[in-house]
């Protein structure tokens, strides 16, 4: 897989002399779904704002399919789509017309059998008369949608996409970015939900205080999260594990024992373990298990970071 | 040049003059109507024939002027002020354009309806009072770098507002008072002689003078001096416009 944006040593500061980015560095490949999740603050709207061209940066690169954002704007914002976080929508025009208007913009001919596939697509092909103040917020998000897909773009932000928004719309949000990543499009979504995340990302990308901390496949971090460890203190310092112990998931500090295992496994091994380890003559002195969300990695990353 | 995108903007735009088409057709007719009935037709019958010209007659030119201007300035002002103030602006900011063709879109909407409306004032007037155009050629060339270069400046303005005061406040304070005052009810021969020569600073006077010449061959100032002022007027506008592209300036942070 190649990357489709890049991003190199971004950096933006603001006029109030706010540092928003501090140096970013991210490669999106062709295909997957990237979220971003950070803290309000954290950055993730100055960073898609940039990538989109709305805001300039201060110093560094970033490519879309190869162009440079600066000097093949043309190129590069063609290959873009952006749903932004709020609802900015021309409140008298028709539907059709909104999202014809953003086709037009991006150079693309009127095409009413394209659009009218994009809005059955978003269930909006019934409202394409309507005018936009007539919409409820749900509808209005769809539209906002609409818009971002009207030129075909490859790579579409998603900037808080379910910010404020219902259990049904949210679900029928991510059939939608399911519908498009099948269709090829890259996504970046932003969000502050981590079961967003955890539902529709293929990567995961932690953005605090203008950096990016992690970005990991989500299949790792769902791994992390997916094994539990069970640590067991013993009453002496175990240098070396006995060779009764060798077959097993298991490493020593001190008087910790620490032994990780899949509590998807239809077998966890604990039964046999301390019966092996009863074998050995260690004393045991507690017993307690553990395991780590991916919101405690968040949090931790986070705060670690303050 | 994205010419797809300026005429998606051009005819968004003009799709927002027709959906209030009432309002943008009705209010011109009827506010000239009442400036016939009252300078025309009221005090215009005690009142000389100015340069040869009855007066209900005279200021019509003038009256078109007085339209097109502070239409064309508040319609391209608000042409871009309210994606600022709405959000939608981040669309245009995102897209494939440079702000070359969003000027085109925006001011070429604007000076669109300027000019719709400074025709339809001009069938109205004919509705009361008699008028030959001398120089019909000319007459068209004047109102249409009329209506561009005002609606350059209103599409400065826009940009430059930050709340709907600010926007209101230029036109207002500044064209209105200009355009009085720029002979388009009177003759500026009419005036003492220290004013004319205060009024000669005023740059809108040369835009009507001219204009009036294309309907009589009369005018207060030189044409080719009118030419001149409004040519300047235009690449002053158009100067600001390139350095606002060059910087970002209150669009792009």
């Amino acid at each position: 897989m190649s990357s489709i944006v890049s991003v190199q040593n971004l950096r933006k500061s603001y006029q109030s002399g706010f540092e928003a980015l501090k140096g970013v560095n991210l490669e999106i490949e062709e295909g997957e779904i990237l979220a971003l999740l950070g803290p309000n603050g954290a950055g993730k709207t100055t960073l898609i704002s940039t990538i989109c061209g709305i805001t300039v940066p201060t110093s560094g690169a970033i490519s879309v399919g190869g162009h440079d954002t600066q000097t093949g704007f043309r190129a590069a914002r063609g290959l873009i789509g952006l749903v932004p976080q709020e609802i900015n929508l021309e409140p008298f025009e028709t539907v059709m017309n909104t999202v014809q208007f953003s086709r037009g913009l991006f150079g693309k001919p009127r095409d009413d059998a394209k659009i009218d596939a994009i809005l059955k697509q978003l269930s909006l092909d019934d409202k394409k008369d309507s005018r936009i103040m007539m919409l409820s917020g749900g509808m209005k998000r769809r539209v906002l949608i609409a818009k971002a897909l009207s030129h075909e773009p490859r790579v579409l932000f998603l900037d808080e996409p379910t910010a404020g928004v219902d259990v049904e719309l949210r679900k029928d949000m991510w059939d939608i970015v399911a519908g498009l990543k099948a269709a090829g499009v890259t996504i970046i979504l932003t969000t502050h939900y981590i079961e967003e995340a955890e539902a529709i990302a293929d990567r995961i990308g932690v953005i605090s205080k203008g950096e990016i901390l992690l970005v990991q496949d989500k299949a790792e971090l769902m791994a992390q999260m997916g094994k539990k460890q069970l640590q067991i203190e013993v009453s002496a310092p175990v240098d070396k594990l006995p060779k009764a112990l060798s077959g097993y998931q298991l490493t020593a500090e001190g008087t910790t024992l620490t032994y990780t295992y899949d509590t998807k496994n239809e077998r966890t091994g604990i039964t046999t373990l301390l019966n092996d380890l009863q074998k050995t003559g260690l004393q045991l002195v507690d017993i307690q298990t553990q395991q780590s969300s991916l919101e405690d990695i968040f949090v931790g990353l986070v705060k670690e970071d303050t | 040049m994205n010419f797809i995108a300026i005429s998606a903007i051009y005819k968004f735009e003009m799709a927002r003059f027709f959906r209030t088409m009432m309002q943008s057709i009705i209010s011109p007719v009827i506010s000239t109507s009442l400036y016939f009935v009252v300078f025309g037709a009221a005090i215009g019958s005690r009142i000389d024939n100015v340069e040869g010209v009855s007066y209900g007659s005279f200021i019509v030119p003038g009256l078109i002027m007085l339209s097109v201007m502070t239409q064309a300035t508040s319609n391209a002002s608000f042409g871009i002020y309210f994606p600022k103030f709405i959000g939608t602006i981040y669309e245009l900011l995102s897209a494939p354009v440079s702000f070359l063709e969003i000027t085109i879109g925006y001011v070429g909407a604007a000076a669109t309806k300027a000019m719709f409306i400074g025709m339809i004032i001009l069938g109205t007037a004919y509705m009361f009072v008699d008028i030959q155009i001398a120089h019909p050629a000319a007459m068209l060339a004047f109102l249409v770098l009329t209506c561009f270069s005002f609606s350059l400046l209103g599409f400065i303005i826009g940009i430059w507002a930050g709340n709907f005061e600010q926007l209101q406040l230029i036109p207002l304070l500044i064209i209105t008072p200009l355009v009085f005052l720029g002979g388009s009810f009177y003759s500026i021969t009419m005036l003492p002689p220290v004013w004319q020569s205060i009024t000669m600073f005023n740059p809108v006077v040369y835009l009507i003078s001219g204009f009036r010449w294309s309907f009589f061959g009369t005018a207060d100032v030189g044409i080719g001096l009118s030419l001149f002022a409004i040519a300047l007027f235009t690449a002053i506008c158009l100067g600001a416009i390139w350095w606002i592209f060059r910087t970002g300036w209150r669009i792009r942070q």
